[in-house]
This record gives C-alpha cells, structure tokens and sequence, in this order.
C-alpha cells in the first residue's frame, strides 16, 4: 500500500522520533517500497495457520517473585546525561 | 603469528614458541598500522589487551592453562563490555560505557581469553554492508573498493586481514554468514536460544543470535563450545547441555545426505558463484555424500516476512533510546517530548529510523493483523519447510550469498539492499543453525558455501565444514591487504 507523508508522520510520532517535513517526504518513498514487498505476503495462504513468535515454539519461563538484583543505582546512572539526588532529570512536566 | 588459526596459536603457546603478551603487541602492532585503511575496530583495548595477555601468560606458568588462555579474539560492538564503550555503530551510543559484561563476553574472559577491542557494525546490527556504522563504513581486505558485508562486517574484515584470528559476530538475518562469505572466513549463526543474548543488545529479540567468526570450522567449534550454553538472565536461552563441539569433528561423510534447495539456485544467482558451489558439493560426495534436490516453497516469502517482524520488534526494543537514562541526550529540550523527539532524531542513522517507522506502523491499530500477525504465520510455514526438508536429508547446501562482495555504494535503495540476504534470512526465521564456509572466489572476492542443519545440529554443522576443509584449501587463501613481506 501507498504512504501518505501524513502515514510516516503519524508513525514517527508514535514513536517518538523527531521527523520534519522534508524527512517525511524523503521516508514517504523508501517505506512504501518496503511496505508493497511486505505486500507480497497477503497472497499466502495461512488459513488455520498459527502465528509463529519463537522459532523453538517455547514459552516464557517463570520464576519465583523474589528479589535478586541488587541495587546498582550510582554505577547505572554513570551513564545518564543528567541526574541528581540519584533521580534523572528531564524537562519540567507539570506545571 | 598473524597467519596462524587459534587451534595453532593454542599448540604454539603451550610449547612455549611465543607468549601471549608477544603475540598480543604483535597483532595490536597490526592493527595499529592497518587497521587506519580498513576501519574494522570501532575502539581498540590495548592497555586491557596487554593486561588479560599478562594474566594469561601468568596462569599458564601456573600450571592453569585452558583450551582459549591467551588465545586473541575481537568483539562486535554489540556486545555490552564493561567499563569499555559498547556503542553498536550508533552515533546514540557513542558515549555509553557498558556497566556490565555480556554473558558472552564473561564466559570468553573466563576462559582466559584476549579482546583486542570492539568491532565496527552497521548500526543497532541493521545492514549488509557495513555502511550503516555512525563510525564510517568498513572495507574488504580481498578488495578495498567491496564492502566486507554486513551487519558483522567489522569482524569479518578484522579476522580476513589478519588483525586478529577469530572474532565475536551476531546473525539477525545473515549477519554473520554475509560477511564471512564476502571476506573469506568461516562463520556460524547457532540454533536460537543455544547462546545466551544477555549483554547483546537487542535488534529483533526472536531472530538475534550470537556466534563465533574465524578462518575454520575448528576455530569455531572451539568458540562456540565456550560461549554456548544455558543462561537465567537470557529467558529464551536453551536449557540443554553442550556437546564439546571439537571432540566430534572428525566423523566419517561417508552417507551423508545433502540436500540442494532448489530455490536456492534460481534467478538472481550469479552463475560463477553457482558454479562454485556445485563445485564444493562434488567435493562432498567424493567424500561419500550423496546429493538430491529438496525444495523450501516459501523461500520467496521469507524477506518479506523478516522485514516485517524484524522492524516491529526493533520498534519496540529501540524504544529504550529516550535520551534519559543513557545514550545520546538533544541540547536544551523545552519539554519531555522535546527531549525523546529530537535525541532520537540526532541519535539514530537513516535505516534505523526507516525500520523503526516501518515496524511503528505495521503494530500500528489497523495494521497489526494484516502485517504482523500475517508474518509470524508465514514464519511457522517458512520453519515447516525447514523441517520437511530434514526428514529428507541431513544437512541443507547452498550459496551464502547471491553474488560475492559488492562495491561500496552500489545497493542505494533499501529494497536492492535487503535482497542480498535472499539465502540467510530464513534461516533465522525457522532458528535453525548455519554456517558458511569459503568455497571459492570470483575475480579475486571470496564465495561462500551455505551448509544448514535441523536445530541444535551444530556439532554436525561443523564437522561437514571441518571435513571440507581438509581437502581443499580455499580457508587458507589471504589477501593481499596487510601480507608480510619479509
């Protein structure tokens, strides 16, 4: 299917990736492309065929619900562009 | 010392011939004055380099000595590494030093072995070129106007030029067996789920799987038999125990079944690699082998199918990138929203940001069921394929790739470029095992044989790559790039 500069807006929105006009428009072919060979699959019967999610059809493991990390806070937040108190600092949400 | 195989450079250490701080300044000496043309590391450990060589040379005087003590190796830069930068090829994580180590990279040091540094990749492991690294593109030793491939492309050209003997790679889609067949090394993507992906970060969290790059298949059974293996912080990592991959090489080919999809062989095929690999399966059956055609109906579909799963779950793996907790941050965010937008925006390259707005999209409400959904049934159909086929045979034979390595800068359009994996992509699909083999060489740039196995068949893998390295000698063949001339 056909993209709309809106489409890739919308979707670029959704995830949080800063796009201008002109982004869009270059994305706009590339994406269409790629969606119209992903096309290619609707011609495939799958009728009464179960969606593959992991090649060794295995299911989530689970574990007792006890702690077992230890805390690590100052090393982790070595990495963080800006913290302070041990919280991370991002720009003001409520006013 | 920069010719010898790590099964080699093992006997040469434990007689004493040289030491591990001795081979080590030798090839960081490589590095140093070759490594400026191919730009195969993305960072170089030298200091910690010389230290683990120390180390090493220091338990085998103890009498300590394992198989891999003092052995060098190199890391894709997707493997977490602690105190040293782990950046994936992205301009986002340029400033990350990893906190931790990856279960891979644990295991490799416990075994006493040497990282001579972090390997270049196409970014977030999203390419098969190498093209895509924030830290420039990478450059075949065999050709220095060829791309090594990707996305393991740094590795690939590292092991091929002599820098270091065997590397670390991760195969999402043909990320490990491209570049090995471009740059004329042995490769394996293990079975999924039988190498722990703790530490790796993630691209398609139910295709990505680690695995090890050298010039033979004895190199990487070595590897493999110490990074393989049962991980709790890997909740798709196998519980199963692991064979010693070396013990089993060595087995008779005498009615070994082959079998050559013939999918595998149709159009778009380069008719000089064609000939190469047919080439190499007549080798096989003068080792006894017998060959027939099998088919896998849905081989046409698995592109498709991967560049729909794949983006999908990197859209969501790579929505931890939010310039809060680490990696790259945009200067003065007036807002939260700001601040995700525009660190993403500067962070991240073209075909990242192409697969993270195709993989919002096809989650996207109204899009799930046609798209996704739609994918992971053809997944299970392109596995059954996989599967019919073993009952047939045991091993499955092919070319890597379409062509040998192509020129930097002749795939521009993304679509050109995903259907150069035409012949590794499915096999993540289905998990099963691969390796590629060096079979040959078109107008000097290698050719790589295929050989595909039923899950957890690694160690058989190995032994029909190992037991064709032992009558021909196509492994062995170096480039020009980097030769000693004394």
């Amino acid at each position: 299917m056909a993209l709309e500069p809106q489409d890739v807006k919308r979707a670029a929105h959704l995830a949080r990736l800063g796009l201008d006009d002109t982004d869009a428009d270059r994305y706009v072919d590339d994406l269409t492309r790629i969606l119209e060979m992903a096309d290619q699959l609707q011609a495939v019967d799958t009728d009464g065929v179960a969606p593959l999610a992991h090649p060794l059809d295995a299911t989530q493991r689970l574990r007792a619900d006890e702690v077992t990390e230890t805390d690590q806070r100052e090393r982790f937040q070595r990495n963080a562009p800006a913290v302070e108190n041990g919280l991370y600092l991002v720009p003001r949400v409520v006013e | 010392m920069h010719d010898m195989t790590l099964t080699e450079l093992a006997r040469a250490l434990e007689a004493g011939e040289f030491t591990s701080r001795q081979l080590t300044e030798s090839l960081l000496e490589r590095i140093k004055r070759l490594d400026g043309e191919l730009n195969s590391f993305i960072s170089v450990t030298a200091e910690q380099a010389l230290a683990a060589a120390d180390a090493a040379d220091a338990a085998r005087a103890r009498g300590e000595a394992g198989p891999l003590t003092g052995l060098p190796l190199a890391l894709k830069d997707i493997f977490c590494t602690e105190g040293v930068r782990t950046s994936c090829g992205s301009k986002m994580l340029d400033n990350f030093i990893a906190p931790y180590d990856a279960n891979v990279v644990e295991k490799l040091k416990t075994a006493g072995t040497v990282s001579l540094g972090k390997t270049n990749m196409d970014e977030f492991a999203m390419g098969s070129s190498n093209e895509n690294s924030y830290y420039g593109p990478v450059k075949n030793p065999w050709d220095l106007s060829a791309v090594p491939g990707g996305s393991s492309g740094g590795s690939a050209a590292a092991v091929a030029a002599g820098l270091v003997p065997a590397a670390l790679g991760t195969d999402t889609g043909g990320s490990i067996r491209q570049p090995a067949a471009f740059c004329g090394i042995t490769g394996l993507k293990p079975t999924y789920g039988r190498v722990s992906r703790y530490g790796m970060v993630a691209y398609a969290s139910s295709l990505d799987q680690a695995g090890p790059m050298a010039r033979t298949a004895e190199d990487c059974a070595l590897l493999l038999s110490a990074i393989a293996g049962h991980d709790l912080r890997d909740s798709t990592s196998v519980a199963r125990g692991v064979p010693d991959y070396c013990a089993e090489l060595g087995a008779s080919l005498s009615g070994l079944k082959i079998g050559l999809p013939k999918e595998y062989f149709g159009d778009g095929l380069d008719p000089a690699v064609e000939s190469a690999i047919r080439e190499a399966v007549k080798v096989y059956e003068s080792l006894g082998a017998t060959v027939q055609e099998v088919s896998l109906p849905h081989t046409h579909h698995a592109i498709p199918a991967y560049y729909v799963i794949a983006p999908a779950e990197a859209s969501s793996n790579l929505s931890r990138y939010d310039g809060v907790r680490f990696g790259h941050r945009c200067d003065a965010p007036h807002d939260l929203e700001d601040l995700y937008k525009r660190s993403r925006a500067e962070g991240f390259g073209d075909e990242v940001k192409r697969r993270i707005l195709i993989g919002t999209h096809t989650l996207s409400e109204g899009f799930f069921d046609a798209y996704y959904k739609k994918a992971q049934q053809v997944r299970r159909l392109i596995r059954q394929d996989f599967m019919d086929a073993f009952e047939e045979v045991d091993v499955l034979m092919g070319p890597s790739t379409p062509t040998p390595a192509f020129d930097l800068g002749a795939n521009k359009d993304p679509v050109s470029m995903y259907l150069q994996d035409i012949y590794t992509i499915a096999i993540n699909l289905a998990g099963i095992p691969g390796i590629s083999v060096p079979a040959g060489a078109v107008d000097g740039r290698p050719v790589g044989l295929q050989i595909l196995g039923p899950h957890f068949a690694e160690s058989q893998l190995l032994n029909v790559a190992h037991q064709f390295q032992q009558v021909t000698d196509w492994h062995q063949q170096r480039p020009a790039f980097g030769k000693e001339n004394a």
